[in-house]
């Protein structure tokens, strides 16, 4: 049983801002970590891997500063790392990023199931799991919130739908992204980041992909482009109240019985 | 290579560019500036080089928009009901369809769904897609992306709307990849350029940031939106027909066995809430949500809360308006304690009317506050809950 967790180094702050004068991004710090999705991911490869036995590989895309999440998921119990890094895959969107990511995983070859966390905090997209499922051409189940059955042949998952929930049987090899809810993660012990102080993490460069056309990368990868950044428009039209200056609670109660919000409805 | 070049001959080392760069991707190595994998192509430092030295190659073929037309909506069917959101979606298109003249079409998937398509007639769609067959009564995503796929590949239509839902979300960046295509998630706003090319806006970077997202070169050009975030379409004289479509077997083959399939209870939804109280970082215990939840009933609505709410368990995760939880429109909402981060004021700036309370007057939600309330939460919810009770002081 061979597992591949996809994880994301991502802003440890949401704190970006656009510097009003002169319209460029502001970023405080580069404080950065993995994205907490991924540990749900994790900890359910572990969950596997005690029960079923087999390899956990985990593989990330990033900058060589995306080398700090590869060692934390060694600390938690990972068996290899791989980090896809080139400056050719700079600018990918969803198709890209997953395309990147799929080429990745046929190079690291011989998996039964691929995790994703269900979505990361800084795209808040959710889209790159099904993406990759669909560039190899496997099935997916996305929202797993529990694990039913695991044998060497397929899993069974119940999965979060809006109004339902659904379990459901897939054959490995798959993919599947899981809720927060599945596992309490393991925190990284200290006795495994001693014995895995000297592991190595395998670099993958363009040309370590058997896709080397570099038109299927990157910016040139990606059909959506952003054409500009800006901050949300504020309303104009508003009013504020100082409780030090006036009594907001009469305010308010004259604000919501003149809405008819309370009162005579 | 790609995207930003340095042209190192006009480049002077002066640096501007390493300080503008959000994301520290650029770096001054052996009396060069080099650009590393960080770079999320934000172009500020080509607008901040004093000497334009920095520049973005693009060289993009594009396919012949005008072979694609049509705006197709993907009409969820889920539990023997459409989600309200296809309503929205066929109103938004029908606006889009409008400025370029091109039909609305609807795709409908699923098992004796030919009431639902009926039912959809009236919003001013030109063309309904139905494939009805029982192997599609359960959402797989493999069989449903192929049904999908082959319209698509039928019809060519040059945007694709798909609800931003657990279905939606799953099933549409397959289909998108398929067709090597762009699929821009939860927009906030959508508009169409004479070219066809869609605009999509949706806030990026995981910060207090909006992005306006092209497709410029290949079609379709897939977008997904939340419930709650654009107008329902209007009711108008029936003008299209509906088209059943035969479900071949091929269309139908599946990796994925559904075994069963339990419904939720039923609990009172905040998307579908007309009052909202929320909850956020300035509660400084559990016990003190009984206090909102209380002034939420007097006003006949619910207590929803932000993400570092639903972190510390206070609440449930289904109460959670914001990007990685529910999008609401309701007629009246009343922040406490709430700062405004965008992944929150994005799902529930459409509300009619925003009362904010939060003690930092410079809190970013104020921004978008109708009525913003500097202050304690801790002195003004208590005291207008006993007012409400006691409901003769300042009542009508």
């Amino acid at each position: 049983m061979n597992t591949i967790v996809c994880i994301k180094q991502v802003p440890g702050t949401t704190a970006v801002d656009i510097d009003p004068d002169t319209g460029v991004l502001k970023r405080d710090g580069i404080d950065s970590k993995m994205n907490p999705y991924d540990l749900y991911a994790l900890e359910t490869a572990f969950r596997l891997k005690e029960k079923l036995g087999g390899k956990i590989t985990v593989l990330t895309m990033g900058p060589p500063q995306a080398e700090a999440i590869i060692k934390e998921a060694y600390m938690m119990g990972a068996d290899e790392g791989y980090i896809l890094s080139d400056r050719r895959f700079a600018g990918s969107d969803v198709l890209a990023t997953s395309y990147t990511l799929a080429q990745g995983i046929q190079q690291i070859g011989d998996y039964d199931l691929i995790i994703c966390g269900k979505q990361t905090t800084d795209g808040d997209t959710a889209q790159v799991g099904p993406a990759i499922a669909e560039h190899l051409k496997i099935p997916h189940v996305t929202w797993v919130r529990t694990i039913e059955k695991a044998d060497t042949s397929g899993i069974v998952v119940e999965q979060n739908m809006a109004d339902s929930y659904e379990v459901v049987w897939l054959s490995y090899p798959c993919l599947i992204t899981v809720e927060k809810d599945i596992y309490t993660p393991r925190l990284p012990s200290y006795k495994k980041m001693l014995e895995t102080k000297n592991r190595t993490i395998q670099y993958l460069d363009l040309n370590a992909l058997s896709d080397t056309d570099e038109n299927h990368y990157g910016l040139h990868g990606s059909p959506t482009q952003v054409e500009q950044v800006f901050q949300p428009q504020s309303r104009t039209e508003h009013i504020v109240w100082d409780s030090r200056k006036t009594d907001c609670v009469v305010q308010l109660h004259d604000l919501l019985s003149r809405e008819k919000f309370i009162g005579g409805k | 290579m790609a995207s930003i070049q340095v042209d190192h001959h006009k480049c002077d080392l002066c640096g501007t560019c390493i300080n503008v760069c959000p994301f520290n991707a650029i770096h001054k190595e052996n009396g060069r500036i080099t650009i590393d994998a960080a770079c999320k192509l934000c172009r500020q430092c080509i607008k901040a080089c004093p000497q334009g030295a920095i520049s973005l190659s693009q060289r993009k073929k594009s396919v012949d928009k005008s072979q694609w037309r049509g705006i197709l909506v993907y009409a969820e069917y889920v539990n023997h009901s459409l989600h309200p959101v296809t309503i929205e979606l066929i109103g938004k298109a029908s606006e889009l369809a409008e400025k370029t003249h091109m039909p609305v079409y609807v795709l409908l998937i699923g098992s004796q769904v030919k009431t639902a398509a009926v039912s959809l007639l009236p919003y001013g769609v030109d063309k309904i897609f139905v494939y009805d067959h029982e192997a599609l009564e359960h959402f797989r995503v493999d069989t449903y992306a192929q049904v999908f796929e082959s319209l698509i590949n039928e019809i060519k239509p040059s945007v694709v709307l798909v609800g931003g839902t657990s279905i939606g979300r799953s099933l549409a960046p397959r289909v998108a990849v398929r067709f090597k295509t762009g699929l821009t998630a939860d927009c906030t706003t959508l508009d169409i350029k004479d070219n066809s090319d869609l605009v999509q806006i949706r806030p990026a970077f995981g910060g207090n940031i909006m992005a306006q997202i092209v497709t410029p070169h290949t079609r379709p050009q897939f977008a997904t939106v939340r419930y709650k975030v654009m107008d329902k379409a209007k009711i108008v004289p029936i003008r299209g027909n509906i088209i059943e479509k035969k479900v071949d077997n091929q269309l139908l083959r599946s990796s994925i066995h559904v075994i069963r399939s339990t419904q939720k209870e039923k609990l009172p939804s905040i998307t579908e809430a007309e009052v909202l109280v929320v909850a956020g970082q300035g509660i400084k215990a559990k016990e003190d949500m009984k206090v909102l939840e209380q002034l939420a009933q007097l006003l006949g609505g619910q207590l929803a809360c932000t993400r570092p709410i639903v972190e510390k368990g206070w609440c449930d995760y289904t109460k959670q308006i914001g990007l990685s939880g529910r999008t609401v429109k309701p007629r009246l909402i009343i922040t406490c304690g709430v700062s405004g981060a965008i992944q929150f004021t994005a799902c529930m700036n459409t509300a009619e009317c925003v009362v904010a309370i939060n003690t930092d007057e410079n809190a970013p939600i104020f921004e978008i506050a109708h009525y913003g309330i500097v202050g304690d939460l801790y002195d003004i919810v208590p005291k207008l809950v006993k007012e409400m009770e006691g409901g003769s002081c300042y009542a009508v």
